[in-house]
């Protein structure tokens, strides 16, 4: 069996408390885990080797979720994905939101995985999601005790895939997310909390602990959760497509929002597309217009499931798919 | 005896006896073992596809504490190899290594923490040598030699035989095809992860537990690498959490750990990361195909030449046969009066391929079905015109000189169509919905031993108690599919009683009689066989004193519901346990053991040793698929499979195993790939390596044909590995039906399937396949002559044996 390396456990009993735990070590040193289902696997490949865990497990702080579609969610970050999938308020007010926590993975992650730990997942590639004997046996690489990447020789970043899946659906829907650390809480824009960097991807201290996601209220909003994957469990998203849309009683789309997953190493907001769908009735021609526009700022790269041609065509077809499913229409018979 | 006259046999009876064990968690796997004292053990293995070792050295890993033995390829020189044609490995590399992820050294520690650092410690020097990763690389590069013991370059076996007249086959012929096809490599992916556990006490007797589907060639293997007396050597093998062929070769943990063992004195376990387990693996051969073949107007086939190139990875393991296999049963579903077999075995820088489910056949299977389909299309028939006039007929001689006994082809392909309403739907459904047929046929054991013996194939051993119970040993492992289940009910069957009553000691080549393992879909066939032979025996027995002691004649009983009865007199009955009684009074202990060797199946050529069997299972499957011409994504929606299983002793069993082979076909063509980037495999992770889950699996209707083998215990034949055949080629052509792009190779994976409609759009050759197959000169066939009873059919079963 895989070991995990030695390290010590710590459980905090306040969310203060776990603050202060983190920030007395040195970045790296201590990191927060909550369900561990993507830090113990890492760890077990040596992804990361910290001193201290900080357990977020048993923070009363951190598990509620309250609110509706009226006035608006509140979430713990402690709150499972098995939990805030099967919630009656999510399940009919954010129908994407429970769709998207129903997709991660398989029941048993989902009863461990945490939505924090979630937003916060690392980001991915088969370069990196290897063991420490593979990494060494094919040359380590710049995410992590290396200097090249394997994937684009030559570039100074890594393109390791943001591969959570809620994260698009909470962005399409304008999350906030608050933050707990050292100097006290902020709450940001969770579109703020993300780089486009395959390793420094959170905008993040190592001592900062997120601890609720708000979502604005969505009374009247369609929106939907599209994940393309290999099989119908276990796989990560290979692209997500999350859409958020009102539509005004003549069928003109009012508000649109489009958030890609799995296409960067963010998680992105296609603002283009969304603006082609505003102001127009949703007409094959404008699906296919915003479709088009999805699909231009993808950029996969050669590092998950199935090839990159394949993913970015792929974006085309499922944002058109979702937007037609959210118009009520029925999507043109193919070729 | 009808078939209404069993008991047992024939019913379906979820109840397997290793059903409740696995469920509730009480069934004992190789790492569930703990003795006392256990060591764990840790191989360091190559980080490089190919490249020469300068130096090892151990010292600091010796050192650490908490290490108590560290070996290197120095401490177990001896070769080994399952056939004992090529003796090309080594339990630890030496001088070389040939892909990553062989093992060069191996640690014992008194934790796994322990051992893993210690593995961190041992430093060895490296000279990196230019890998070869293709069949293509292979024969360009015959200078940089993977090995040196082979004639030349990387070419590992090359294999070319004629049966008849090939040429004048074809002159024959109003019709010629040529097609190519590549198959890619797959592995098992068994749930168990390989595990042994190995102890050498102080009397100098050894044993070794392990996760083995051979208990037999493991053993002898140790005895020759560890140059001990088999007689001081034990092989368990412990229940396998699935094998389907990736644990039929002994392996270095195994040799590793019993070394450690003997070392330190303390039992040593080696457990394998599910990384190693890609690493061992002896999983499918990507191979190659070419084939041609001439038929007349109404498909029937006047010749055929088939090749096949196929990527061994670095080592001979069951390669010599798995050369011959891919030529050897295109003759067996269709009658060929003509055939030319052309194969080469290449050596590669990759993990060692071995036999995997179907072993050999799958990739010509596949070749050859989607190839009729094509040529059916040419010719204006449809996959059943083209198959069914054609099939081969039983009791009857192929012209490679492979003896069929029982044959329901005609039976399994008839119910399919039937089922599926095939020809109403073929080439008739909306455009991206098809169907796709297939048929094939598998061995119920090898004919031969891999290695030269006339020993029996199979021994069986029953022990009767005073208390009526009855003690089986045999030295089949059950893998999973079954086979203690069937000893046990075999045994129940004949003398009568509650399968409860019996007890098994299986696989322990300390105790057993000799089964030379599962493999080959040969042990419900083998030890079946020998099952019933000794039950019999004791039978006799039992009846000679029971009708000693009513005065009778013993022809007269009968035993059955757990006592032995009188036909003429009804009032007559005796519990089993009392007759066990006064047979012992009688006898003295009872016991009586059975043996099942094949007849003499061998031709008279050079190769002919694989191919043969006792009896061939006959399989035909339809598939529908959806293609989603956007997306190019596959959805199987259902697969009629019949399967002619002789008989089928459990059907509750038979559908088990024809369900999996389903499963595990629809991974090899939809989705798994075992494949390499800068040498290293791309993803040895079950995450990443694409198999199914029972999310993907559809429908299966499953309709067992029972054609009474006369061979076969109680008329059965194999189930395990058949099913698996025809699956493949029926999705290729499925695909085909619903949206008229050939995939020539596989998996068909979505990228494929959109090139291919893009190709078609275009107006181009809607296929993707390989191009051609390399300049290879195969020597002069072999010729062998048609074989004397070719033409004599023989028309009824029961005009050949009870
Ligand atoms: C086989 C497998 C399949 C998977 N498939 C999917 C999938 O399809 N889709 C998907 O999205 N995910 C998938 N995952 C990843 C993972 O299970 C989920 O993302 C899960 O939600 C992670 O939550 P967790 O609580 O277990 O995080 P942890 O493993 O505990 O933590 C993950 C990271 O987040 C940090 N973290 C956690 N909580 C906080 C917090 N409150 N504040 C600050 N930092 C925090 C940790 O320090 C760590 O760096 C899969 C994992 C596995 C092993
Ligand atoms: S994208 Fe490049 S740097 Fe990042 S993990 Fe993959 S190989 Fe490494």
């Amino acid at each position: 069996m895989l070991r995990l390396p030695p390290f010590t456990y710590l459980q905090p009993r306040t969310l203060g408390e776990a603050v202060r735990l983190l920030a007395e070590q040195p970045p790296g040193e201590a990191m927060a885990v909550a369900g561990g289902t993507d830090l113990y696997p890492n760890m077990k490949r040596r992804q990361f080797e910290p001193k201290y865990l900080v357990g977020l497990r048993r923070l009363p702080e951190l598990r509620f979720l309250h609110g509706d579609a009226r006035q608006g969610l509140t979430i713990g970050a402690g709150m499972t994905l098995t939990e805030v999938s099967t919630h009656p308020q999510v399940r009919q007010g954010y129908p994407a939101l429970a769709t998207a926590a129903g997709l991660v993975s398989t029941p048993q992650l989902r009863n461990m995985g945490t939505i924090g730990g979630n937003l916060c997942l690392d980001t991915r590639c088969n370069y990196y999601n290897q063991t420490y004997w593979w990494r060494q046996a094919i040359g380590f690489c710049l995410k992590k005790d290396g200097d090249t990447c394997w994937v684009a020789p030559g570039s100074r970043r890594c393109w390791a895939v943001a591969s959570s899946d809620t994260a698009p659906v909470l962005l399409a829907l304008q999350a906030q997310v608050t933050l707990l650390g050292p100097q006290g809480e902020r709450t940001l824009p969770l579109a703020a909390l993300y780089r486009d960097d395959g390793i420094a991807y959170l905008n993040k201290g190592h001592a900062e602990i997120l601890t609720r996601i708000t979502v604005p209220p969505a009374e009247g909003l369609r929106m939907a959760y599209v994940k393309l994957r290999r099989r119908g469990a276990f796989d990560f998203p290979v692209l997500g497509v999350a859409v958020a849309l009102r539509l005004a009683d003549d069928g003109t789309c009012t508000e649109a929002r489009l958030a890609l997953g799995a296409v960067a190493s963010a998680p992105l907001l296609a603002t283009e597309a969304a603006a082609l769908l505003q102001g127009n009735r949703l007409t094959p021609e404008v699906i296919e217009a915003a479709a088009a526009a999805a699909f231009r700022p993808a950029r996969p790269l050669d590092n998950t499931d199935l090839t990159l041609a394949y993913r970015k065509k792929m974006v085309r077809v499922h944002v058109a798919r979702t937007l037609y499913q959210l118009a009520g229409l029925a999507a043109p018979a193919a070729l | 005896m009808a078939a209404d006259d069993y008991t047992l046999i024939g019913r379906p009876i979820p109840a397997r006896v290793d059903g409740a064990g696995k469920v509730t968690g009480l069934t004992r796997y190789a790492d569930d073992l703990f003795p006392a004292r256990l060591l764990y053990g840790k191989l360091l293995r190559s980080p490089y596809p190919h490249a020469r070792i300068l130096r090892i050295d151990t010292c600091k890993a010796a050192a650490l504490p908490g290490v108590k033995a560290v070996i290197t390829g120095a401490d177990l020189p001896r070769p080994f190899s399952i056939m004992p044609v090529n003796q090309d490995e080594h339990a630890l590399a030496i001088d070389k290594v040939r892909y990553v992820g062989e093992p060069v050294a191996a640690v014992a520690a008194v934790d796994e923490e322990t051992a893993e650092a210690a593995l961190h410690l041992i430093e060895v020097a490296y000279e990196p040598l230019p890998p070869v990763m293709s069949i293509e690389e292979a024969l360009a590069q015959p200078d940089n030699r993977i090995h040196t013991y082979n004639r030349v370059g990387n070419v590992h076996r090359v294999v070319a035989l004629e049966f008849g007249d090939v040429e004048a086959g074809f002159a024959e012929a109003d019709y010629i095809r040529e097609d190519t096809f590549f198959f890619q490599g797959n592995t098992h992916l068994p749930m168990e992860q390989h595990a042994a556990v190995a102890h050498c006490t102080p009397d100098g007797q050894i044993t070794l537990w392990s996760a083995t589907q051979t208990p037999h060639y493991v053993h002898r293997a140790l005895a020759a690498v560890l140059d001990i007396p088999p007689s001081r050597i034990r092989v368990i093998a412990t229940p396998v959490g699935g094998g389907f062929g990736g644990k039929s070769d002994p392996f270095a943990h195994e040799f590793c750990a019993v070394k450690l063992s003997m070392l330190t004195g303390r039992p040593v376990k080696i457990c394998l990361t599910r990384e190693e387990v890609f690493y061992a693996h002896r999983g499918r051969h990507p191979v190659l195909m070419w084939i041609r073949t001439g038929v007349k107007r109404n498909g029937a086939i006047t010749a055929m030449h088939f090749k096949s190139f196929i990527d061994g990875g670095a080592y001979s393991s069951y390669g010599v046969a798995t050369t011959y296999y891919t030529g050897a049963l295109q003759t067996v579903t269709y009658r060929v009066p003509n055939y030319r077999f052309e194969g080469l075995r290449v050596f590669t820088n990759k993990p060692p391929c071995g036999p995997k489910r179907g072993h050999g056949t799958p990739q010509p299977r596949y070749a050859l079905e989607v190839h009729l389909d094509k040529i059916a299309e040419d010719l204006g028939l449809d996959p059943v015109q083209i198959r069914r006039p054609h099939l081969a007929k039983p009791f009857s001689m192929t012209v490679n000189h492979l003896r069929i006994t029982s044959c329901a082809l005609d039976e399994c392909l008839d119910a399919v169509v039937k089922r599926s309403e095939f020809l109403q739907k073929h080439r008739r459904l909306p455009f991206g919905k098809g169907v796709g047929l297939a048929c094939s046929a598998y061995l119920s054991g090898a004919g031969l031993p891999i290695y030269w013996n006339e020993m029996p194939h199979s021994g069986v051993t029953l022990q009767l108690d005073r208390s009526g119970s009855v003690c089986v040993f045999c030295g089949a492992v059950d893998i999973g599919q079954g086979s203690d289940s069937v000893l046990a009910f075999t045994v129940a069957e004949e003398l009568g009683i509650d399968p409860r009553d019996v007890r098994l000691v299986t696989a322990d080549t300390g105790i057993t009689p000799v089964d030379l393992g599962s493999y080959s879909s040969r042990v419900t066939f083998m030890a079946g066989n020998a099952a019933i032979v000794a039950a019999r025996q004791l039978r006799e027995r039992l009846f000679a004193a029971v009708a000693e002691h009513w005065g009778i004649p013993a022809r007269h009983l009968r035993a059955a519901q757990g006592r032995i009865f009188a036909v003429t007199d009804p009032s007559r009955s005796m519990p089993f346990a009392e007759a066990v009684q006064r047979a012992e009074a009688k006898f003295g202990t009872l016991s009586a053991s059975g043996s099942y060797t094949p007849p003499p199946l061998a031709g008279k050529y050079k190769g002919h040793g694989v191919g043969p069997s006792p009896a061939y299972s006959y399989t035909a499957a339809v598939a529908q698929v959806d293609v989603d011409p956007d997306t190019g994504w596959v959805t199987v929606e259902k697969v009629w499979i019949a399967h002619d299983i002789g008989k089928a002793l459990n059907p509750y069993l038979v559908e088990g195993q024809i369900e999996g082979s389903v499963y595990m076909a629809l991974g090899e063509v939809l989705m798994e790939e075992q494949v390499f980037r800068r040498g290293v495999h791309k993803f040895p992770s079950m995450l990443e390596y694409k198999s199914p889950t029972f999310l993907e699996m559809p429908e299966v209707e499953t309709i067992l044909i029972e054609s009474l083998d006369p061979e076969g215990p109680y008329g059965a034949k194999e189930a395990g590995q058949g099913p698996l055949l025809p699956v493949i080629p029926a999705v290729a052509n499925a695909v085909y039906d619903a949206i008229g792009v050939r995939l020539d190779e596989i998996p068909i994976t979505p990228e494929k399937v959109l090139k291919g409609l893009e190709l078609r759009a275009k107006g181009q050759v809607a296929r993707l396949g390989p191009r051609g197959i390399p300049a290879f000169a195969f020597p002069p066939p072999r010729c062998v002559e048609v074989p004397e009873e070719w033409l004599v059919h023989l028309p009824d079963a029961k005009t050949r044996r009870p």
